[in-house]
């Protein structure tokens, strides 16, 4: 079986009369020669582990290597100990729980890449945030990152999910579009709620640059993963009220796709400009590497 | 073309920071280890490029050793591998070098002690790893497959007598890699296999090394 877009995925489903995350178990467990239970059970093991990585991250401010970042989800969680988010309790969640995967990733810590080690926080933080606010149950969870992994998986038929090809469009933003997809699932959209929630998100990170400081994945990877999940809420928010984006989700894709061609080699992973370039950026990097 | 999975995209379970940087240097590592087949006296790493420019921030040189020391993508261990009790039952260095030719993330794992051999391999995105060399041979090895790497004298009809072996075990070849120095002299074989082999590779002169690597779990 192959689905290698948004359309077909959808066409798929309506035609078979099932939900996006029984048709991509259907094709896992065809492609790798395993059960679909056993498909559930390996996402199962993955969402474990970014569970783990949140539980460790929330609980330690250890600086990176380079001392650049470590310490901001601390900072986070006391705040909002003393006064609460404007956003409520699942805001909170959502940025904490992103912070705390980031700080993971960076202190070498345990993580999931999703799709990338640099965007590792804003699946898992949307997810696993929601389900506890919500009460989802773990096999809905499992449901949510399938789906999640499925959408990831099409974009990454048009173009590599790399910051050097595409950006960090390609990276952060196809992770919160991801997400999006995901927690409307929680939320119990459709699947074209789903992919609503796919052109919803990515539409709106189009041409976002991929230029960290020192070449680390730290300045401004570890933050963005919190803006980014949130942007993913606002996306399935959207979804689930049944707003439409006018532009299909292919067609979002295929912008991307030409957006990250566009885009300068100096703006896509080389450190050579935007951020990378700043007075304070080349100071850091001095600083890092002498 | 390969069909990409939802496995492809929420993986792998790993230490950071970076698929490339980190994941990818553990499993260059671990590969290069399998090849060699035992634990080394000596190793070299030559870091070249992006991996020698931004290697230490991204815990490269870590996760290299530690793909040698045979530790998994997913060790906690790693963080701390140049204090650990297991760096220390090997003579290991670093050089960091620039050679535009070669991709921007390549490493050169040169081994020392009885049996020395020198791997060459580039992280080549998302964790994925394409070992390229193993002394002067090109090879094709990316630790998706089970693969068998053979080299020996040039001559006819070694391709037919390895292939049926292979077939006599039932066994489907994914993707088949050959490369001579000249007619008749060293020659190297790199076969992908659906599922491992069983019974040894035998009955071929002048088969100087002959080793299967297992395929990575990721």
């Amino acid at each position: 079986m192959k689905i290698n877009t948004f359309e077909e995925l959808l066409t798929k489903c309506s035609i078979d009369k099932k939900k996006i995350h029984v048709i991509i178990e259907e094709k896992e467990s065809a492609q790798h020669e395993i059960s679909r239970e056993d498909v559930r059970l390996k996402t199962k093991k993955i969402l474990d582990a970014m569970k783990q990585a949140i539980s460790s991250g929330l609980g330690s401010a250890e600086l990176s290597l380079s001392r650049q970042s470590g310490d901001d989800c601390q900072k986070l969680q006391q705040r909002f100990t003393v006064r609460p988010s404007l956003f409520g309790s699942l805001f909170e969640k959502i940025t904490t729980y992103a912070l705390a995967t980031s700080e993971e990733n960076i202190r070498m810590g345990r993580i999931v890449a999703c799709p990338t080690a640099g965007s590792c926080g804003i699946v898992p933080s949307v997810l696993v945030a929601s389900s506890e606010f919500l009460g989802v149950d773990e096999q809905r969870q499992i449901d949510a990152l399938i789906t999640a992994g499925a959408i990831g998986s099409i974009v990454a038929n048009k173009t590599a999910l790399a910051g050097a090809v595409g950006g960090c469009q390609a990276e952060c933003g196809v992770a919160s579009a991801m997400a999006a997809g995901g927690l409307v699932v929680l939320l119990g959209g459709s699947n074209e709620q789903v992919v609503q929630s796919v052109s919803l998100a990515l539409k709106n990170i189009l041409g976002l640059t991929c230029d960290p400081v020192a070449g680390l994945v730290e300045i401004p990877c570890v933050k963005r993963n919190s803006f980014l999940a949130v942007h993913a809420v606002t996306a399935a928010e959207l979804a689930i009220s049944c707003v439409e984006s006018k532009i299909p989700a292919d067609e979002v894709v295929d912008a991307l796709v030409q957006t990250g061609q566009l885009m300068s080699p100096l703006l896509k992973e080389t450190s050579q400009g935007g951020l990378a370039k700043t007075k304070r950026g080349i100071e850091i990097e001095k600083g890092i590497f002498g | 073309m390969k069909q990409i999975s939802i496995f492809d995209i929420i993986s792998p379970i790993m230490v950071g920071p970076s698929s490339s940087h980190t994941a990818g240097a553990i499993r260059l590592g671990l590969i290069a280890r399998e090849i060699y087949g035992f634990l080394p006296q000596k190793v070299v790493f030559k870091l070249y490029n992006s991996y020698a420019q931004t290697g230490k921030g991204h815990g490269t040189d870590k996760g290299l050793l530690a793909g040698v020391l045979g530790l998994a993508v997913d060790d906690t261990q790693i963080k701390d591998i140049f204090t650990n009790d297991l760096a220390k039952t090997i003579d290991y260095s670093f050089e960091f070098c620039e050679d535009f030719k070669r991709h921007p993330n390549a490493v050169d794992i040169i081994f020392d002690g009885e049996l020395k051999m020198k791997i060459a391999g580039d992280s080549i995105g998302g964790g994925e790893v394409r070992v390229k060399k193993i002394n002067e041979f090109a090879v094709d090895l990316t630790g998706e497959y089970n693969t068998l790497i053979l080299i020996y004298r040039d001559q006819p009809g070694v391709i037919s007598k390895v292939s049926s072996i292979i077939q006599r075990q039932g066994i489907n070849i994914a993707s088949l890699t050959c490369d001579r120095s000249a007619k008749g002299e060293d020659a190297s074989m790199c076969i992908c296999l659906d599922s491992p082999l069983t019974e040894e590779i035998s009955g071929i002169d002048n088969l100087y090394f002959c080793r299967q690597i297992k395929k990575m779990e990721i």
